[in-house]
């Protein structure tokens, strides 16, 4: 059965010394929670920058050349003289080539971002918390799961209680 | 030397929230309005604004079984109400995608405030203008005729028409905006979920936020994702109301055969939609007791954006007509004269009035912070950038080359009644929001709150 040790922190500037010092102890997959986002969190946890960018990319670069060439096809298949332009007319592709280039990317970034957190995610065992509920407005946590390497209960109590928490609890996760 | 170091002062910048609140009172006060008790104002304006959205309703099923002939629409002027009330409310669109993405990335902090509020507006007001080009093509049940659909005709759009350019233009910039805001609700709708006492609420709330539970894992590439969406929306927002003038610029018409339009379109879009903020601002940080965060120095930054866009429109007035002389060009010189002091100069100088005079008032600053006034005035903007877009398109059309094809443009009952209809949409589901969903983003505001910055309180 595994259990999840959370910890809350009064504010910002205590809860990112406390995950300073669990990267500093060695924990690695441990997660900070708070109602929005804390600057210099990322550097404390020592997370790797977010791939969402190179998502992004790829999507843009879909729309760009799936916007470009479904034009240049149908002004092929179905050619319309329209002023005598010609029917490839490139100059005239730009404004829906731009639109489609920025929905695509629009897309990727937005289900790209949900797909990295693994959103939606109705279920997860730190719900069962009464207490985890003022994450979204004024609660800064720390939850660290059992499968943590070198997780020990009472080390980490030891530990927090160095670092000013304001509360401890234990959640148990029977899936 | 020791006498200037020491003389360094550290400049204070104005508090964007009210001080003395802290991340409790911030999220009490945005939750209130969902909270309290259903105030009677709000189903009193419910029910006047739902009754606009049936007006439009009938208006439109009229307008199918009949056909446009029941319009004001003649020969020579082909585009009326539908396409003015289009650029109408496609430009108040813009001012949420301005605050939302381009203050964003000007990273100017006092944008929080007003941000999710100016979304919401933009959706709604997209909303109301798909609707009139989407009725004006005539047979409507044709409408998926715009989009490239393979069909059994084997038939395609024109992809050399702006008219086309416009319709990606704004079905791209609906769903953008609408992701972006749904992305800077999802924290929200969190918070909301966590407050819930009733098991439905916690349970419809909860279906939306999709299970946020502000972790800095999920933070990161959310802030990525917001940062990518503002940077994503800020050219496009400059490309749509670009592509709206296009249906005019590309176009031969004297009045409207002009390279001055995309910017000029643009920089009207963003003060019509300035002042609809301010209009529905003023209104709601009264009605829902919001004047902790919302304060008068923003209401006082959005006026002085309204003063500098209504001189770039004044001068886009201006400049029109110094072209048309310049030009040499005798029937855009006739097409300007005849604007002034046609048979439209009425409208003319309304629009002028409205866009041009009434914002000089912001110059000072006991206008700039007064409510009284910056209400008016920015309804005289709504009004007169309705205006603005009457005149271009009715003016330029209702004299054509030949004096043997000249008219007058009036619009009839039923044009004005599908207008009106289209507020009431507009009010319906803007109350719905200021009811049902945050008003003001909860997790931003917080952000930009001194209590956030991890180091506060300690010495330098």
């Amino acid at each position: 059965m595994n259990e999840i040790l959370l910890a809350e922190f009064s504010t910002p500037g205590k809860l990112l010394k406390a995950a300073e010092k669990l990267s500093n102890c060695g924990y690695t997959t441990y997660e900070t929670y708070s109602p929005f986002p804390i600057h210099g969190m990322d550097d404390a946890m020592r997370l790797k920058h977010s791939k969402l960018g190179w998502i992004v990319l790829c999507g843009g670069a879909t729309g760009l050349i799936a916007g470009f060439s479904l034009q240049t096809w149908v002004s092929l298949h179905y050619p319309l003289i329209i002023s005598g332009k010609p029917f490839f007319s490139y100059q005239a592709f730009i404004p829906v080539t731009f639109e489609l280039m920025v929905l695509f990317s629009a897309f990727s970034a937005v289900f790209g971002m949900f797909a990295l957190n693994k959103l939606p995610q109705h279920y997860n065992p730190i719900f069962k918390s009464d207490y985890f509920r003022k994450v979204t407005s004024h609660g800064f946590f720390i939850g660290i799961d059992s499968n943590e390497k070198g997780y020990d209960r009472d080390k980490l109590r030891d530990l927090f209680a160095t670092l000013d928490v304001k509360h401890i609890e234990v959640i148990e996760d029977d899936e | 030397m020791t006498a200037s170091t020491s003389s360094i002062v550290q400049v204070k910048r104005p508090d964007l929230v009210v001080p003395g609140e802290t991340f409790e009172s911030v999220t009490e006060i945005v939750s209130r309005p969902m909270e309290m008790k259903l105030p009677s104002w709000w189903l009193i304006t419910f029910c006047v604004a739902v009754s606009g959205v049936l007006l439009l309703k009938s208006m439109l099923a009229y307008l199918i079984w009949e056909g446009i002939g029941i319009w004001g629409l003649n020969n020579p002027v082909g585009w009326g109400y539908a396409i003015v009330n289009f650029v109408f409310w496609v430009g108040i669109g813009h001012a949420g995608t301005l605050i939302s993405a381009i203050l964003f990335l000007f990273r100017q902090k006092w944008r929080t405030a007003i941000n999710r509020f100016a979304e919401a507006m933009t959706i709604f007001a997209v909303i109301c203008a798909g609707i009139f080009p989407g009725v004006h093509i005539g047979r409507q049940w044709l409408a998926y005729w715009l989009f490239p659909i393979p069909n059994s005709m084997g038939m395609w759009p024109n992809f050399k028409s702006p008219l086309l350019w416009d319709v990606f233009a704004v079905s791209t910039y609906f769903t953008v905006s609408l992701m972006f805001w749904y992305v800077g609700l999802v924290p929200d709708l969190a918070t909301v979920r966590d407050r819930a006492k009733s098991k439905v609420r916690q349970m419809i709330y909860g279906i939306f936020s999709l299970g946020w539970r502000g972790s800095n894992r999920h933070w990161q590439n959310y802030e990525k994702a917001y940062l990518l969406l503002a940077a994503l929306a800020t050219p496009l927002v400059l490309s749509v109301h670009s592509i709206v003038s296009f249906d005019f610029a590309v176009s031969q018409l004297p009045g409207w055969h002009t390279t001055i339009f995309p910017p000029y379109f643009v920089a009207g879009a963003i003060f019509s939609g300035f002042a609809m903020v301010v209009t529905l601002m003023v209104l709601a940080r009264q009605l829902f007791n919001l004047k902790a965060l919302v304060t008068i120095g923003h209401l006082e930054r959005m006026n002085k954006i309204i003063l500098l866009t209504g001189m770039l429109v004044g001068y886009a007035y201006g400049m029109e007509f110094f072209m048309a002389w310049y030009s040499g060009y005798q029937y855009e010189t006739f097409a300007f004269i005849n604007r002034a002091t046609g048979p439209y100069a009425w409208a003319y100088w309304i629009m002028v009035s409205c866009n041009v005079i009434s914002p000089q008032l912001f110059w000072f600053k006991k206008c700039r912070t007064s409510i009284p006034i910056m209400f008016i005035v920015s309804i005289f903007v709504n009004i007169g950038m309705w205006f603005e877009r009457f005149v271009i398109t009715v003016t330029s059309l209702h004299r054509d080359f030949l004096p043997s094809s000249w008219g007058y443009y009036s619009p009839t009952w039923v044009d004005v009644c599908t207008f009106i209809g289209s507020f009431g949409l507009f009010f319906t589901l803007f109350l719905l929001f200021l009811r049902f969903l945050p008003v003001i983003s909860i997790s931003e505001i917080k952000n930009v709150m001194p209590e956030a910055d991890p180091h506060y309180g300690e010495e330098h």
